[in-house]
């Protein structure tokens, strides 16, 4: 469903994706690990074509997104959720979900304001809430239900883990496994394998920008020393 | 009592305008970041397309229909602004997008002195409510009456669109992170264009609606835009009820101004907008304006290298130019330059605090003009000599930035440029109106030189002097330890505190010095020319300062010089033509469009680019940047 070929990117004069190539099957969560520093975040980013790839090709469904401007990447059905989460902080949790709304799309599962308040219960309560009043947990729900408002097909989340409680992180793998469940496709960036092993089909693993692993979680799984080279405990 | 309440009824029917002029301002700042300095503009157009329309169209239907219709076709003329001057900027550098809306504000004045002509034009009566209703005995005309009760409902209408419809939701969040709403598939562009639109035709509205009372003349652009301007600030970028308040404030306030204190109504509002500032450093409903926030777009600085020999050389080669000039130029040459040299002086002032400073003023002109006050001052009441008062003039100007800059350094951003402006304005309108001392309009005459100095050439050879010594000082400055200290509170204030810098005291220091150099500049000015107006401290003369800081390239340390070299230089050839403005506003916008890293910036690219050297990195951020 997505493939990324070859991609090179640049912060400045900093070359931070190397031939960066993977792909991510429809229907499957796949995880993008890798340390702290290692390219995660700019592979997300680099997708989304909110930082663009000096070279290499992104397909999506079958089209070369790269050079394409972010909205029109999320109006064919990916969505992005960021690693800082980015909640419209003056706006209240209703507000921010208007922001995602995107007409249903074929082939992706159709969102309600109502269907989202059921799978993540906490922010019903706080509809009319400002996103700045929410605790970290509640702001990583919001931004993910806001993605999910524009129905997407294909859905990025970077480190939706991070920051956030134990329970929360419990909370964020069911959501993820009905996610896929639904028939949306998952590529999930993390630091660690914790949270992948209970989510993940597929592992994409990253070092400085380079590939260095791409195989199933089992595979992975079984070579444990792949883990401990490249991952952090 | 009676006299009371009428005031008050006759603040809040001014009020009406200058809160949907300012409103349409907020809001386009709100999302895109741009202070539109043509918002004046705007307005003016929509006074003019009104009479137009009201002319054409008679009776009830058409006086309401014409204001309307001149709000439309204002929000249509936004659009084309819009899309042809600053979609191709916004990836510019911050406030860049300041010069392209200065071109447009020429293009503007010189479009409606060719349509309308210069007389200022009288607004027609609204049909019906010709009188003046008696409240508690006080006549009050019937057309304030129906602003007053309009105004809210507009307001309200306004307030509506912002919180309870999608398009309102999708302006409060792009505000916050335009990126992110373009990473959930809206189309910024067109929210950009669409924010812009009902920006200028709330200008437009304004414009129209104030006809009965105003009219329209070709000077309506300037005049609001300082008002506009404070009433922002005081309201707190990006607030509707704060522009609401803050309209009734300096509306109301203006009318017992003109009552009891009329010398000093421009002062008054400039008091009122420093002391809020005080007490409230981002206006009333303002929210704190946070640097580097998501969304905003820049690109690394590049480092500031010493020029290399070969720089150095061509430098030197240039001086010897123009230090033989006398020889081959003829008197007009001669004073030609020496205004470009001034020029040239200011504008690096200017450039020292802003590029290197990062500290963007909106207002460089008080010290310019008030060094060359200053001067002049001294000379008409104490009869100080020539030089004496040469020498006083940058310390007088240093004097002012002193105070302001303590008061402005609260500050940072937007209000910072806004606060800077208005203390500019409160001392033009101390010029302006304290007629006793300073001369008013009539400004002050017969300031000349000592009689050694009393000829072109060795005039021209003193300010040659004083411009490239203050010029190359402030170059050495850059490249001393409080450049390095100045820079580093410029990228991040906190860590250059974290390692001991005490950013607030550089800062205060370097807007001293910048205004002492800007005094300086005006003293060569005022002796140069033998007078000084109050319109050397006009909002004009910093914008003409910002312009070609801005033109020269703010990140290049010859920035400054060449865009003064070069807007002098143009200026001078182009002011021989009538519709003169016009001619420079194209080109200023025209050098916006093809070069938005200002003249230098990016012949500078453009050498790096094809000249030797060029790397993958290199095509990365090129092609990041188209």
């Amino acid at each position: 469903m997505l493939e990324v070929e070859g991609v090179n990117s640049f912060y400045g004069k900093a070359h931070v994706l190397r031939d960066l190539s993977f792909e991510a099957p429809r229907g499957h969560v796949v995880a993008l690990l890798g340390r702290n520093g290692a390219g995660k975040s700019t592979t997300m980013k680099s997708i989304m074509q909110l930082v663009r790839p000096a070279s290499g090709r992104i397909v999506f469904q079958g089209t070369d997104i790269v050079g394409l401007p972010a909205h029109k990447v999320a109006k064919m059905g990916l969505g992005y959720v960021p690693e800082d989460r980015r909640v419209f902080t003056d706006l209240t949790v209703s507000e921010n979900l208007l922001v995602g709304r995107q007409p249903p799309r074929d082939g992706a599962p159709t969102w309600t304001e109502d269907m989202l308040f059921d799978l993540f219960p906490n922010l019903a309560e706080r509809r009319g809430n400002r996103g700045k009043a929410l605790s970290g947990g509640e702001q990583q729900m919001l931004t993910i239900a806001r993605t999910l408002m524009g129905n997407p097909s294909f859905i990025l989340l970077d480190e939706p883990s991070e920051g956030v409680a134990p329970v929360i992180v419990e909370q964020m793998a069911q959501v993820i496994a009905q996610l896929k469940s639904e028939g949306l496709t998952v590529l999930l960036s993390e630091q660690n394998l914790h949270f992948a092993q209970a989510v993940a089909d597929l592992v994409v693993i990253i070092e400085s920008g380079v590939q260095v692993y791409h195989g199933t979680l089992a595979d992975l799984q079984a070579h444990p020393e792949i883990r401990d080279a490249y991952l952090a405990a | 009592m009676e006299f009371f309440v009428a005031q008050i009824l006759t603040g809040l029917a001014n009020a009406s305008s200058l809160f949907l002029v300012a409103c349409g301002l907020s809001l386009i700042f709100g999302v895109t970041r741009i202070v539109n300095f043509a918002h004046g503009s705007l307005y003016m157009l929509g006074a003019y397309i009104g009479l137009t329309l009201m002319e054409a169209l008679p009776g009830h239907f058409g006086f309401w229909g014409s204001i309307l219709l001149a709000g439309i076709a204002v929000g249509l003329i936004g659009v084309v602004i819009e899309m042809l001057v600053l979609r191709p900027v916004y990836r510019a550098p911050e406030l860049f997008q300041l010069v392209a809306t200065f071109g447009v504000i020429l293009v503007i004045q010189d479009l409606a002195l060719l349509i309308w002509g210069p007389e200022d034009q009288l607004g027609p009566r609204a049909p019906g409510l010709r009188g003046v209703f008696r409240i508690m005995g006080e006549p009050i005309p019937k057309y304030d009456i129906v602003l007053l009760i309009i105004t809210p409902f507009i307001a309200l209408a306004l307030w509506w669109m912002m919180t309870r419809t999608r398009l309102g939701v999708l302006v409060r969040a792009a505000t916050q992170d335009r990126e992110m709403v373009g990473a959930l598939g809206v189309n910024q562009a067109w929210l950009f264009t669409g924010v812009f639109a009902l920006g200028s035709a709330l200008a437009g509205l304004g414009g129209a609606l104030q006809l009965p009372k105003g009219g329209a003349d070709l000077l309506m652009d300037f005049t609001i835009l300082t008002p506009v301007f404070v009433v922002v600030v005081i309201g707190g970028m990006g607030s509707l009820p704060g522009a609401y308040l803050a309209a009734i404030i300096i509306s109301v306030l203006n009318v017992f101004g003109v009552t009891y204190i009329p010398q000093s109504t421009l002062v008054l509002m400039f008091i009122v907008m420093i002391v809020v500032l005080m007490i409230r450093p981002y206006g009333l409903f303002g929210r704190e304006e946070v640097a580097g926030e998501h969304g905003q777009v820049g690109e690394p600085e590049e480092p500031i290298k010493p020029a290399s020999a070969k720089v150095r050389a061509i430098v030197a080669a240039g001086l010897a130019m123009l230090a033989l000039l006398p020889l081959y130029g003829g008197n007009f040459a001669l004073v030609l330059t020496t205004d470009i040299l001034i020029f040239c002086l200011f504008a690096a002032s200017l450039h020292f605090l802003l590029g290197l400073g990062g500290m963007v003023s909106f207002g460089h002109a008080a010290y310019y003009g008030g060094g060359a006050y200053v001067a002049a001052l001294l000379v008409t009441w104490t009869e100080t000599p020539m030089e004496l008062a040469f020498l006083l003039a940058p310390l007088g100007a240093g004097l002012i930035a002193i105070v302001v800059g303590w008061v402005c350094l609260r500050l940072t951003g937007v209000y910072f440029a806004m606060l800077t402006l208005a203390f500019a304005q409160l001392l033009w309108s101390l010029v302006w109106q304290w007629q006793e001392v300073t001369g008013g309009d009539d400004g002050q005459v017969n300031i000349w030189p000592a009689d050694w100095l009393n000829d072109n050439t060795v005039y021209f050879y003193f300010a040659l002097i004083f411009s490239v010594g203050g010029i190359l000082t402030l170059r050495h400055l850059a490249h001393s330890p409080f450049g390095y200290a100045l820079r580093a509170a410029r990228d991040s204030k906190r860590q250059a505190e974290a390692t001991g810098i005490d950013t607030r005291r550089v800062q205060l220091l370097a807007f001293t010095f910048a205004g002492f150099m800007g005094g300086l500049a005006g003293a060569l000015f005022v002796f140069s020319k033998g007078s000084v107006f109050p319109n050397e401290l006009e909002i004009v003369r910093s914008f003409d300062a910002l312009i070609v800081v801005f033109l020269g390239g703010v990140k290049t340390l010859a920035g400054g010089v060449v865009g003064a070299g070069f807007f002098k230089g143009v200026e001078d050839v182009l002011t021989r033509f009538e519709y003169w403005r016009l001619v420079m506003g194209l080109l200023i916008i025209f050098v916006v469009v093809v070069a938005p890293e200002g003249i230098v910036g990016s012949l500078r690219r453009a050498w790096r680019r094809f000249g030797p050297g060029h790397s993958q990195a290199d095509t990365a951020t090129e092609e990041r940047r188209t």
